[in-house]
């Protein structure tokens, strides 16, 4: 058995984590899932070419296979936190199945769900995501070390076909901002920033 | 009525043909006894981008995001497979006003065999109509072009999730085996 993520990974921050993944970014597509992990995306600045979820916990995975089987030729990258990937793990497979190529998942595990009152999800204890994913066939899986390493590997993702996993274990700092939660606004801003929808009046 | 096109064809064509003449270029499903000729005729279509899903949720969620990204889906599912997916339809389908079109072949009732599938169909109108999702019952044969495109073209032009459901007397349903 192969010696648990704690052991060999820091402790690192989303929002650190965040501003440092939206820095390295040109047109991708960004989802970001549920809860703290869309909070800190909205914080890192706006990009047209970001959504955030409401709601539909666990869905920011296959939303973004969605954006990147539409797109191709963009690069697509899902956030997502543990508790939210073991809703809907069987997703992992999917994606792995279709080899979805422009397709980037990165995990945020703080081994809780932190938003509802920290309770432990089973990352804190037992699970392993990383090794979850790479036994769905996602071979490129893989635990951030450290900062440097996560965008040693967001830097790789971002040139080499995936699909690409990054999993990175994090502290349980709250967010700074909220996501203004405007359902349409939010939908319209990121099909504009994709390219589908134009502005009304500028036709 | 049919046009001169259908002629003849088994329901399934028909779907297959309605969807793909309507910009349909997706299919996600969750299998199925009674889709499965659709899910063939689907997956035998160039046109169409079709693959299994693990969960309907999952189906969802990628119809979502591949309509944001400009290219229409479907999502195929049974009726129990339907009763999974009020949370993600009342969170992200209804507000965020997405298209998706459901594809729903209905199960527990016109011979029904399994009490829980019996209790489960129950509960699929009383959803919808609770989401003020717009849902059809397609019975015949010669409502089946009609019923596709027009639901198609109009969950498209008001942005807002639709439902078609599949009565066993379109499509045979499933029935118990009499015993020999």
């Amino acid at each position: 058995m192969s010696e648990p993520a704690t052991n060999r990974t820091k402790v690192m921050n989303r929002a650190d984590l965040t501003r440092r993944l939206v820095g390295m970014l040109d047109d991708d597509a960004v989802i970001g899932g549920i809860g703290w992990t869309n909070f800190e995306l909205w914080g890192a600045g706006r990009r047209p070419e970001n959504f955030y979820m409401l709601g539909s916990m666990g869905l920011a995975l296959p939303i973004a296979l969605g954006v990147a089987i539409a797109q191709p030729q963009r690069r697509v990258i899902a956030l997502e936190g543990d508790g939210s990937l073991l809703m809907q793990l069987g997703v992992l497979g999917t994606i792995a199945a279709r080899r979805q190529k422009n397709l980037l998942m990165i995990i945020w595990d703080n081994g809780a769900y932190q938003i509802t009152g920290g309770q432990p999800s089973t990352t804190a204890s037992v699970v392993d995501l990383v090794a979850i994913a790479r036994a769905s066939g996602l071979e490129k899986a893989f635990w951030a070390d450290d900062e440097a390493h996560f965008e040693t590997l967001v830097d790789r993702a971002r040139r080499e076909d995936g699909p690409f996993l990054i999993a990175a274990k994090i502290d349980d700092q709250r967010p700074k901002t909220t996501t203004h939660r405007d359902p349409v606004q939010i939908r319209q801003h990121f099909m504009q920033g994709l390219g589908v929808r134009t502005d009304p009046h500028a036709a | 009525m049919q046009s001169a096109e259908t002629g003849d064809s088994p329901w399934h064509e028909i779907v297959v043909e309605t969807l793909k003449a309507n910009d349909v270029r997706l299919a996600t499903y969750v299998p199925d006894n009674v889709l499965s000729p659709l899910i063939r005729g689907l997956h035998a279509d160039q046109a169409f981008t079709t693959f299994c899903c693990t969960r309907e949720e999952e189906a969802v969620g990628i119809a979502t995001g591949s309509w944001m990204g400009g290219m229409l889906g479907v999502v195929l599912m049974q009726t129990s497979g339907f009763a999974t997916l009020p949370n993600v339809l009342a969170s992200l389908a209804v507000p965020f006003q997405i298209p998706l079109i459901m594809i729903i072949s209905e199960r527990g009732t016109l011979g029904e065999f399994n009490l829980g599938q019996a209790m489960v169909c129950r509960t699929m109108r009383p959803g919808l109509d609770s989401m003020g999702i717009e849902h059809h019952t397609i019975r015949r044969i010669d409502e089946v072009e009609f019923f596709v495109e027009r639901t198609v073209r109009q969950a498209v032009s008001t942005q807002a999730p639709a439902a078609l459901i599949l009565n066993p007397f379109l499509t045979g349903g499933k029935s118990e085996k009499k015993a020999n």
